[in-house]
């Protein structure tokens, strides 16, 4: 048996038929699901793409916040339904308050699109448990909004609790993906909510799952693969 | 407030002496009287409204047809053609039931004065003509040319361009695989902003535009139309009406990518669905053109009621509604039973549609506004008919003083060490240098499908996830060749493409240009013009690879000053299995280094006679066309069989530049021998044509050789991929971290 995955589509997703894929590729079955319905078709998981969904305007992840099948993810979310969030996915849970903090424009002000070093923090949520904690690992980061932000005593509970799932590596040279590329604080790329189901992320693991394509590095396919273990063996 | 009646047909007919204001539309006199010939009458102001955008130089192409028609008349034959010259976009046959449309078009002008908004809409203007195919858009490139690097206008202008094409495309998901950036004082104030991209569809799924069959519904969709992007119209319209209307209006139209977005995926539904019979993006002259276009492609006429335009502001007079280039707009005509699904399929995507017309038996198209009707024409005098011009051109006086002062004998290095100094200087020159601190601020991921982007020798993407059938892209222009030879010029940039394409073991099949040259009023320039195209279409047909499409882009010149001729080339190739193809870095050190080709004296227009003597003089380089052909099937088969494990054409800057970019981009350095009878200077610095390095695991060398050689391309051992540095036998060293330094430091310290 397989597990079934929701890729949901916003006007303006761009990475829907990537996530799509990565998904297929770890042997999983993509479900598509639509912003306008609220049924989340009996899915064991949801992910959160890329893109710009209403174009980013008013702020990444504010409007696509309000759709309809938000409004279900949110509660079944809180019951433990696994969701990943990357890039503008990681912006509309935030906007939904799934993970606290929020998004701000890069503090160089352009748009980076760059193969990026991370480091695994926490490998033991719903999407992680595939890698190792302490692992380094490169996947391709691309966003105008990507400055993670919270306040200090937000900043405080998610160290103290392991809840940075992943920090940008900013011990090498630029050129080769190190650096923290954003402002990030703490070098913050991806975090988990306290129950480990929720997580968000910056870069994008769908990008990094086929030899060849884009950097030709696998080292994101690991997100899938750990969702289908957890779901198949649950 | 009192209004002067509606300009009808009748109304013109029986006003034959109202005063229309053509001269300042656009329109000259002899122009104007034969539009009223056409007619039999004056015409209304909606119908001049529509005669000047379509006439206008953008549109009907009146000065640069007659040259143009070479590309037709000297096409080689080719069986990959699938759609030709004339329509949005060319469609080639790639093999495995796919065809791949593309093109690049210039948004040059509207980039100078507003930078941000004019790429942005280059980008959404190139992009619908791919939808308006029946394709999916997979991929866009933007070769780029602006001012000198360090002039303070270059710093307003180019991080404007690069945001705004980061901006829309990015937006729209499409991955930016390729494309140049080239300063040159030339474009100071005309820099050149080109936009090409890529389609994919299956053969069945071509769409065309024309409106045929009568009844059918005509279906406006996407943005609602308002006084963005309108020049001369708004003089009409204030002729016309009383002043109760905004006055000015932005010449420069402003985009919505995430408008873009929905009629992309909205206009690929209805595709699917088999809903559309003719189809036409809304760029330059709007309205006027989608309308006139579509009848005229088609058997039937056209009736619109444009009182059904959806609009962004209720001032606009029909005459603007006509002329106006808000993006974001398509157009398609649709069977009567087929109308509802279609308006349901916009809707799934919150984008409006509304029927403004349909199909009629006859042969007019006949607009209508607020019951009058404003416009009847035959919609072929307006999309097709317009004037053509032989313009006067000659080879200008200046050209033979250009040429005779020969590069070749500019003071060259006198020692190693001088000759260092100057490898070094080339590689951190602006036009050298990494553009990195560009490229990255534009998604080359998204889609999931790119094998390669910049700085590869050219973009690839895989459009077959089971087969690994793939495509690859490169664009090319050399203005300073072509200042100093545009027949040549326009055959080495022609060559360089067509040689990109191969070295990342793709095959060439067609071409694109956009041809960007200064005003065609000017003698000289029309010569260059001219000798380009000549040059383009004998060397497409010499090469089996037809011009698919293209751009004309004239009026760049800012007073007497003309741009160089800048004839800009794409190459579309098509590689059987992406998993073989060739990448620029080098990958194992071991791996013997191979040049490719012969190597001349050849510095005019070079990189070196740039940088180091600030010298634009002599001959190009010098083309052949059958050791092009040749290098690039060594290229293709060395690929496909597993011969090399990397490759990187040589232009400008010549070897020295394409062994730093391959050691940098694979970590690898490289110790190069200087071959017999070759000077290091030249050996490292002239721009010969037809040449490339490879990189030969020593498994294959037998084999690679034995190749070359059966088949007479001369390939000469000069050096091997080793430790941290490039290493000159006997004359220098330069280690990977200096050049890193020189190579990718120069364009953030200039523009971040």
């Amino acid at each position: 048996m397989t597990a079934r995955i929701g890729v949901v589509t916003f006007p303006g997703s761009l990475d829907d038929r990537d996530t799509q894929r990565a998904i297929r590729l770890a042997g999983a079955e993509p479900v598509a699901l639509w912003h306008k319905d609220k049924d989340l078709k009996q899915v064991d998981a949801v992910v959160l793409c890329g893109g710009f969904s209403y174009g980013d305007y008013l702020r990444a992840g504010a409007i696509a916040r309000f759709s309809p099948v938000m409004d279900t993810l949110v509660d079944q979310a809180k019951a433990g339904l696994p969701v990943l969030g990357i890039c503008n996915g990681f912006q509309i849970l935030t906007e939904a308050h799934l993970l606290p903090g929020a998004m701000l424009g890069n503090d160089h002000l352009h748009f980076i699109c760059r193969d990026q070093k991370l480091r695994v923090e926490n490998a033991e949520t719903a999407w992680t448990s595939d890698y190792t904690a302490g692992q380094e690992i490169s996947i391709p980061l691309k966003n105008m909004d990507g400055r993670y932000v919270a306040d200090a005593y937000t900043l405080d509970k998610l160290e103290a609790e392991g809840r940075v799932a992943f920090r940008y590596l900013t011990r090498g040279e630029a050129a080769e993906g190190y650096g923290n590329p954003n402002g990030s604080l703490n070098d913050i790329a991806g975090i988990t909510n306290d129950a480990g189901n929720v997580v968000g992320l910056m870069p994008h693991p769908e990008h990094a799952t086929e030899p060849l394509i884009g950097t030709g590095r696998t080292d994101g396919l690991p997100f899938f693969t750990s969702i289908l273990k957890k779901l198949v063996t649950a | 407030m009192s209004r002067t009646p509606l300009d009808t047909v009748e109304h013109a007919a029986a006003t034959p002496d109202v005063e229309l204001p053509w001269a300042e539309l656009g329109l000259k006199k002899d122009e104007y009287e034969r539009v009223v010939e056409i007619l039999g009458r004056r015409p209304t102001g909606a119908e001049l409204a529509m005669y000047s955008v379509m006439w206008s130089e953008h549109c009907s192409y009146k000065s640069s047809k007659v040259h143009l028609r070479q590309f037709g008349e000297k096409a080689p034959e080719s069986d990959a053609l699938l759609v030709g010259i004339g329509e949005n976009a060319g469609v080639v046959d790639v093999g495995q039931g796919y065809a791949v449309t593309f093109k690049v078009e210039s948004h040059n002008h509207p980039s100078y004065v507003e930078p941000y908004q004019g790429a942005a809409t280059g980008v959404g203007g190139i992009v619908r003509d791919i939808i308006a195919m029946g394709a999916r858009p997979v991929a866009v490139v933007d070769p780029l040319r602006f001012g000198a690097a360090d002039h303070p206008d270059t710093k307003r202008v180019l991080p404007g361009v690069v945001a705004g094409i980061g901006g829309y495309g990015n937006c729209l998901g499409l991955p930016n695989i390729g494309g140049e950036v080239v300063f040159d004082a030339c474009y100071q104030g005309n820099p050149l902003v080109n936009a090409g991209a890529i389609g994919v569809m299956r053969h069945e799924d071509i769409h065309l535009a024309k409106a045929s069959g009568a009844g059918n519904k005509v279906i406006l969709y996407g943005a609602r139309t308002g006084g963005d992007g309108i020049g001369g119209a708004s003089i009409l319209a204030s002729e016309t009406f009383d002043d109760a209307k905004p006055s000015k209006r932005p010449a420069v139209q402003v985009g919505d990518p995430f408008q873009e977005k929905l009629l992309i995926e909205c206009t690929l539904e209805a595709f699917a669905e088999k809903l559309v019979v003719g189809i036409q993006d809304l760029g330059a002259a709007g309205l006027s053109c989608a309308t006139s276009e579509l009848a005229s492609n088609g058997s039937g006429g056209m009736r619109v009621t444009l009182d059904d335009v959806p609009l962004r502001d209720s001032t606009l007079s029909p005459e603007e509604i006509l002329m106006s280039e808000s993006q974001e707009r398509m157009c398609a005509v649709v069977e009567p039973e087929k109308v509802d699904r279609f308006l349901e399929i916009c809707e799934k995507w919150d984008v409006i549609a509304t029927v403004i017309g349909e199909v009629t038996d006859g042969d007019r198209l006949e607009i209508y506004w607020h019951g009058g009707k404003i416009v009847d024409v035959d919609p072929r005098t307006v999309a097709h008919e317009g004037p053509v011009y032989e313009r006067p051109y000659a080879r200008p006086a200046w050209q033979d003083a250009l040429q005779a002062d020969d590069a070749n004998k500019l003071p060259r290095p006198r020692s190693a060490e001088e000759l260092r100094a100057q490898v070094l200087k080339l590689v951190a020159s602006p036009n050298q240098a990494s553009k990195k601190w560009i490229t990255q601020q534009y998604d080359h991921f998204v889609q999931g499908n790119t094998v390669l982007a910049m700085p590869e020798d050219s973009g690839m993407i895989r459009i077959d996830e089971e087969t690994g059938l793939g495509v690859a892209i490169a664009t090319d222009g050399n203005g300073r060749y072509a200042k100093l030879d545009p027949y040549t010029g326009a055959q080495l940039a022609l060559a360089e493409a067509y040689r990109n394409v191969a070295a990342t073991g793709a095959k060439p099949l067609a071409v694109s240009d956009c041809l960007n040259f200064g005003s065609p009023e000017d003698p000289a320039v029309m010569w260059q013009f001219a000798e380009a195209v000549r040059g383009l279409a004998d060397g497409c047909r010499q090469l089996g690879t037809p011009v698919t499409g293209g751009n004309v882009s004239l009026y760049n010149q800012t007073g007497e000053a003309a741009i160089h001729p800048t004839p800009v080339v794409a190459v579309l190739g098509v590689i059987d299995d992406v998993a073989r193809r060739t990448p620029v870095a080098f990958q194992e050190e071991g791996q013997l280094l191979y040049l490719l080709g012969d190597t001349r004296e050849e510095f005019g227009g070079s990189a070196w006679s740039q940088v180091v003597h600030d010298h634009l003089g002599g001959l190009p380089p010098e083309v052949d066309l059958e050791r092009e052909r040749l290098l690039a099937e060594i290229l293709i088969s060395a690929s496909r069989d597993g011969m090399i494990d990397s490759a990187h054409d040589l232009s400008d800057g010549g070897l020295i530049q394409a062994v730093v970019e391959s050691a940098l981009l694979g970590g690898k350095g490289a110790r190069l021998v200087v071959p017999d009878g070759l000077d290091a200077f030249t050996f490292l610095l002239s721009e010969s044509a037809g040449r490339a390095i490879v990189a030969v695991p020593r498994s294959e060398e037998v084999r690679f050789t034995d190749m070359c050689g059966a088949r007479g391309l001369p390939a000469t051992r000069i050096g091997v991929v080793d430790g941290d540095t490039v290493e000159i036998q006997g004359e220098f060293d330069l280690p990977l971290t200096e050049l890193r330094e020189a190579h990718e430091n120069t364009i953030p310290a200039l523009l971040a």
